[in-house]
């Protein structure tokens, strides 16, 4: 079923604050082999977290299964590095919408923001909706 | 930490995923897509098997990039998946990411990338940019 072609230009509510514990990143960072330790920065990927928590809300609000979502591209851009101890959340916005032999393309674009609202990353991602196999 | 000059070859860095690492990162990230731990469902949906989260072969683009810069920076990380990463149930999928640097200037190296699984490129334009 192809996806609503209103959803673009929609923003999705910010996400539920997540807070960056020391945990959470060693945790991570030990799942993909990056370096840990106090001084060890936190990896580059880690604002997937955040942002995979959006992604979740506009799935479940779309009623699409996750398990039929591919990842297409994704891109950070950093105003600066993430931080243990920052609360972060995330603001995404539907950017573009596509059907390409059965699949949905859908272009997303989120702001991760810090307690004070400022920018601290900007990601885009497109995810693939696999309509095709049954 | 590696001088980042225009034009150097960055020493490819290969790195072993299996099913337990994707188990692991799946917890980790919060990413519990079932295509990367359930065999059935990902052939179900159309995929070839088990498949890496395509953020987790992204991660380690990152560990490439730390290694080679000493820890430098990240500026700008991005890149398309272009083909999966399958992982089969035993043993493990071995991914390279190699890679050169593009330009340096103004306080920015870029880096351009090639991330490959058994000789195929599973990454489309990665790229890099860091701080110097």
């Amino acid at each position: 079923m192809p996806i609503d072609s209103t959803l673009v230009g929609k923003s999705f509510p910010a996400t539920t604050p997540y807070q960056v514990t020391a945990e959470a990143v060693a945790g991570f960072a030990g799942a993909v082999g990056a370096a840990t330790g106090d001084d060890a920065p936190v990896p580059p990927t880690f604002p997937i977290v955040v942002t995979f928590a959006a992604m979740l809300d506009f799935l479940d609000t779309e009623q699409i299964e996750l398990s039929r979502i591919v990842h297409g591209d994704q891109k950070f851009h950093y105003e600066r590095a993430v931080r243990i101890g920052d609360v972060l959340t995330a603001t995404m916005s539907v950017t573009g919408l596509r059907q390409i032999g059965g699949n949905d393309i859908i272009a997303t674009a989120s702001e991760i923001t810090d307690a004070d609202g400022v920018l601290v990353c900007t990601t885009s991602a497109t995810l693939v909706h696999r309509g095709g196999a049954a | 930490m590696n001088t980042l000059t225009e034009g150097a070859e960055l020493a490819p860095q290969t790195f072993s995923v299996t099913r337990a690492d994707l188990v692991a990162y799946a917890a980790a990230s919060g990413d519990h897509n079932p295509i990367h731990q359930d065999e059935q469902i990902a052939v179900a949906v159309g995929l070839p098997g088990v498949i890496a989260h395509g953020m987790f072969t992204m991660a380690l683009v990152g560990n490439a990039v730390a290694a080679w810069t000493d820890g430098a920076e990240v500026l700008e990380l991005g890149c398309k998946f272009t083909q999966p990463v399958v992982v089969p149930a035993d043993g493990a999928a071995e991914v390279t990411v190699a890679g050169t640097v593009k330009s340096v200037s103004e306080g920015r190296a870029t880096l351009a990338l090639m991330v490959t699984c058994d000789g195929a490129k599973v990454l489309g334009a990665p790229k890099a940019v860091v701080g110097v």
